[in-house]
């Protein structure tokens, strides 16, 4: 599947086998939960060889946060595809940062971060004993910076239709529109809930936002195919 | 001391005790496609599988010339799903707009989207193996 993961704690009491860990778990969410892979348990279960009452428990727990997601979320967060199939990537991968960044936790770590595929969960300081900054990426040069937060113990993730921007990608969907927004950064409690919302949010188009206004706890930041963006009351706050 | 640990899930992995990367994400352009793709393909076109970017589907369709990889056409890519009204209509107060600016600073890690990246990849590499053999 290829996503990137940048495991990085600033303890000196970390040692390599307690990063090797944390890929550990991630290639055993990879190895279940990869729609991409047939032996999967997901797949198994979209290829009708398992039924739920046959889940591991990792299984069933995302099922059970896919059912609560798609209430919390007025149905737009929705694991089941127009062909029948299942795939919950759109919570699968804040739930693994989250899980792995317990992980560190429970091994008494206090300052570090833990990145997956542009989502990130924060805990402590940085290197220079300060907040972590982090840069939301420009949807439209991804070499670039548009926005810096500072956080401390929160999770962030951004979705987005992200290459439009670049003209190879420039799609030609029988002429029709794609979306009126480009890329949508959710700041929250933790990583899973921000990645969960953040899914949910951007298919909702601009309407997104708002429904992230109203979300306690959260805060957004949108960006649209002009190059405007939207920002929740209270993202202020995570300002330098 | 302190470790970071920068990998990339089902390929090689490295490991070192310098400063965190502050790029996470990996991103391909059609030129890379075409640097290595060089002479390497029979002519014609080839459609990828569908792959799933979450919001909806995309597919593409590679297009060989003189072995080389001369174009990319999307055959489907996700769609806006209609609006919620129950959502739109409520009253809220006016968010603060602001244009989108470059910014200097270093950061220690940047947040950005990856989903549509990756089911573009998957269908053109299943594109690309098909021109191959």
């Amino acid at each position: 599947m290829g996503m990137p993961i940048t495991i990085d704690v600033v303890d000196n009491t970390a040692q390599p086998d307690d990063l090797e860990q944390i890929f550990r778990y991630f290639n055993y969410v990879d190895e279940k939960f990869s729609p991409y892979k047939a032996s999967s348990e997901l797949s198994f279960f979209n290829q009708g060889r398992i039924k739920p009452r046959d889940f591991s428990p990792d299984m069933a727990e995302i099922w059970r946060l896919s059912e609560i997601t798609k209430k919390d979320t007025n149905g737009y967060f929705d694991i089941q595809r127009p062909d029948g199939s299942y795939n919950p990537s759109g919570l699968v991968k804040g739930w693994a940062i989250y899980q792995a960044a317990e992980l560190l936790r429970h091994q008494g770590f206090k300052n570090y971060y833990v990145a997956a595929g542009g989502d990130i969960q924060v805990s402590g300081s940085n290197y220079q004993a300060k907040p972590w900054t982090v840069g939301i990426r420009n949807p439209f040069k991804p070499q670039e910076i548009i926005k810096i937060l500072t956080l401390n113990n929160q999770g962030i993730a951004t979705s987005g239709t992200y290459e439009r921007g670049q003209h190879i990608y420039n799609p030609k969907l029988n002429g029709q529109p794609i979306t009126d927004i480009i890329s949508l950064t959710v700041v929250g409690p933790n990583v899973f809930e921000a990645d969960r919302f953040a899914t949910a949010a951007f298919a909702m188009g601009k309407a997104g936002i708002n429904f992230i206004e109203q979300q306690f706890g959260l805060e957004g930041y949108l960006i649209d195919k002009q190059g405007l963006a939207t920002l929740t009351s209270g993202l202020s706050k995570y300002f330098n | 001391m302190a470790f970071v640990l920068y990998a990339v899930l089902g390929q090689n992995r490295t490991k070192d005790n310098t400063q965190p990367l502050t790029q996470t994400t990996t991103s391909k352009t059609v030129s890379d496609y075409t640097h290595l793709s060089a002479g390497q393909y029979r002519d014609g076109n080839y459609t990828g599988s569908i792959a799933d970017a979450y919001y909806g589907n995309i597919q593409v369709k590679a297009l060989i010339k003189n072995g080389k990889l001369i174009d990319i056409q999307f055959l489907q890519y996700p769609n806006d799903r209609p609006s919620s009204t129950e959502i739109s209509n409520q009253s809220l107060p006016q968010l603060k707009k602001e244009a989108i600016q470059s910014q200097n600073a270093q950061v220690d890690i940047v947040s950005g989207a990856t989903q549509t990246s990756q089911a573009f990849q998957e269908s053109l590499q299943n594109a690309l193996q098909q021109a191959r053999t």
